[in-house]
């Protein structure tokens, strides 16, 4: 048996049981950072945070939430919003995280493109990023059917109807998505079961998955530099603080990190309590009804790049160009072939390439929005073949770049 | 038998018998995300058709959803093209469009303008003529006509009777 000496404190009680000491030596104290980064770097812990939020704020909206085709409805708008004390909160904290946490991840997103932060090692980084991506979408609108308003109903029939594949007429499938013809009560039960416990749980099982891909590489820094971390933290522990390229992860990196939350949750708490109309469709606040379609259905926001990209073209071509959009993320570890690992203003081409695609995303989401007429459907449809064709351009471009 | 082959044998029986449990359980999980017999059983609508008047879009319910009855008055009866009257359902004297109310393209419900006998669907600005025939894309075919059975002066939704059979047969509509 392991040999236990008496206790001299409640530390080392828990220390020769726990080795807590190693635990924050692995964990923080010894865990390096680059100095060399800016407020960008934060955004990690911005979305660790907002996922927390979501949480606490999802656990008290359970505790009052029916999930029941007759009862939804009311449950969420008049015994959350009206009968239970604080229940606005709780929503609108919800609501408003659910919105801004997309905003945050694009950030994130475009964030590693620019600095190259996918590559020469951070390839698993980026594709455990983007797999918590494609969960957090699946969390977002399973979420999104549960009020049980028209908008609801109506995206929940639109986005099952993708599965029947267009041509190939997958009834049956969409059918056994639904658990019923249309969307009814055993859709809303099973989406409720995906949202509160499977997604969730997937959710933070790949955000460990995430942290551990960024053990071994490490963050990137401003410069792309590539430098010797052992070198770097023994020159730390040393005490030349000062020479050292690093910074332990706790506390000193931690409080810096701390304070873009602190920043970041002024704003966020700005929305919620005084702006937070734009994480709720209006039109959702009309109970859901299979007979009545709105007149517009467009998605929330941070699905609106995608939903343009479907919707110019005729039915089958815009799902395999839907199909495109979702994977192509995915690919950008293989995709870019140059040898450099630098951020985006040392790369000539790659550089317009990132502008472009950031000012294409935000033309898609704008003309998404729009009614799918006239000049709109004519932008869309352009944005639409930009975005394929600059995702065709960059293994040529990359290809092109010279070592540097 | 040596260890290594020992232990080599107890790993495959435990892949064996995990394998076996692992397809029993994916089965069964499918099984439990089917439509319930109760949902896949409510599934008739009967219709009296001497209610309706010519060129007047109903909305019918038929398994949760909408279904398009509009009767054709003789103007527009005697404006259909050839390909036009192939989609239309002849019940006592009368014509009429009886279709399922879903775009074909992703499912929002097409509005009708009795002015310009034309359907629109505002989800992504599909059209269809007065028969469900589609004048736009994106949707990639006519509204599908569900299955029915002519009785008299009534329809039943749900049945497949022979008027019906045909129309599949014919490629007019995909079963829905
Ligand atoms: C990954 C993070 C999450 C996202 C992106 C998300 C997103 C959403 C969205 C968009 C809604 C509809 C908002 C509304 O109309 O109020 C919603 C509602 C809801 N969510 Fe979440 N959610 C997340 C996590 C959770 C968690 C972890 C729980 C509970 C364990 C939860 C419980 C609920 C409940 C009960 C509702 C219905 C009440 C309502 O509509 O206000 N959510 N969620
Ligand atoms: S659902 Fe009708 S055009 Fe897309």
């Amino acid at each position: 048996m392991a040999h236990f000496t008496k206790a001299t404190s409640l530390h080392d009680w828990l220390n020769q049981r726990l080795a807590i000491d190693a635990v924050r030596r692995v964990m923080a104290t010894e865990y390096w950072i680059p100095k060399d980064i800016n407020f960008l770097w934060a955004m990690g812990m911005v979305l660790a945070i907002t996922f927390a939020f979501l949480l606490v704020s999802g656990i008290f909206l359970l505790m009052y939430y029916q999930p029941n085709v007759k009862t939804a409805f009311d449950s969420v708008n008049y015994t959350i919003m009206t009968e239970v004390d604080f229940g606005w909160l709780w929503r609108h904290v919800h609501g408003v995280a659910a919105s801004v946490v997309f905003l945050v991840i694009y950030i994130h997103m475009f964030t590693g493109i620019y600095y190259g932060s996918y590559k020469k090692g951070r390839e698993m980084i980026w594709l455990s990023g983007m797999l918590l991506f494609v969960t957090f979408s699946a969390e977002a609108f399973s979420g999104y059917m549960l009020p049980w308003g028209q908008m609801s109903y109506w995206a929940g029939m639109v986005i099952t109807n993708i599965f029947s594949l267009g041509d190939l007429h997958l009834n049956g499938l969409v059918e056994w998505i639904r658990g019923d013809y249309v969307p009814a009560q055993a859709f809303l039960n099973r989406f409720f079961m995906l949202h509160v416990l499977l997604l969730p749980l997937a959710i933070m099982g790949l955000i460990g998955l995430h942290f551990a891909t960024l053990r071994i590489p490490h963050v990137n820094n401003q410069e792309g530099e590539e430098f010797d971390f052992e070198a770097e933290a023994e020159k730390y522990k040393k005490g030349d603080k000062k020479g050292s390229k690093v910074i332990a992860f706790a506390n000193d990196f931690m409080s810096k990190d701390m304070f873009v939350v602190s920043i970041y949750l002024i704003f966020f708490f700005y929305l919620v309590f005084f702006h937070y109309d734009f994480a709720m469709d209006p039109v959702n606040f009309d109970p859901a009804d299979g007979l009545k379609t709105p007149t517009h259905i467009y998605p929330e926001w941070y699905f609106l790049w995608s939903y343009e990209i479907l919707r110019p073209f005729s039915t089958n071509i815009g799902l395999m160009a839907f199909g495109f959009a979702q994977v192509i993320y995915m690919l950008l570890p293989f995709l870019d072939r140059s040898p450099n690992a630098v951020p985006a203003h040392k790369r000539g081409a790659f550089k317009i390439w990132f502008w472009l695609l950031l000012i294409n995303m935000i033309v898609l989401t704008a003309m998404g929005k729009m009614p799918p007429e006239g000049i709109f459907s004519t932008i869309g449809f352009f944005a639409a073949l930009s975005f394929i064709g600059l995702w065709i351009a960059l293994p040529i471009i990359t290809k092109a770049e010279r070592k540097l | 038998m040596t260890d290594k082959n020992r232990r080599g044998f107890i790993g495959k029986a435990f892949g064996a018998v995990a394998g076996v449990g692992a397809v029993a359980s994916l089965y069964a999980m499918k099984k439990s995300w089917d439509p319930l017999p109760s949902v896949k059983a409510a599934g008739f609508t009967t219709l009296d058709m001497s209610g309706y008047k010519g060129n007047e879009l109903i909305t019918e319910k038929w398994r949760g959803k909408p279904v398009f009855v509009l009767k054709y008055t003789p103007e527009m009866v005697a404006s259909l093209n050839d390909e036009q009257k192939k989609r239309v359902l002849k019940i006592g004297s009368d014509t009429y469009m009886i279709v399922l109310g879903l775009c074909t393209h992703l499912g929002c419900i097409p509005g009708y303008n009795p002015a310009e006998k034309a359907f629109l669907c505002a989800c992504h600005g599909g059209t269809y003529d007065v028969t469900g025939n589609v004048t736009k894309a994106p949707p990639p075919r006519g509204l599908d006509i569900p299955p029915f059975k002519i009785v008299g002066n009534t329809i039943v939704l749900g049945e497949e009777g022979e008027e019906y059979k045909k129309l599949l047969a014919d490629g007019i509509t995909l079963s829905v």
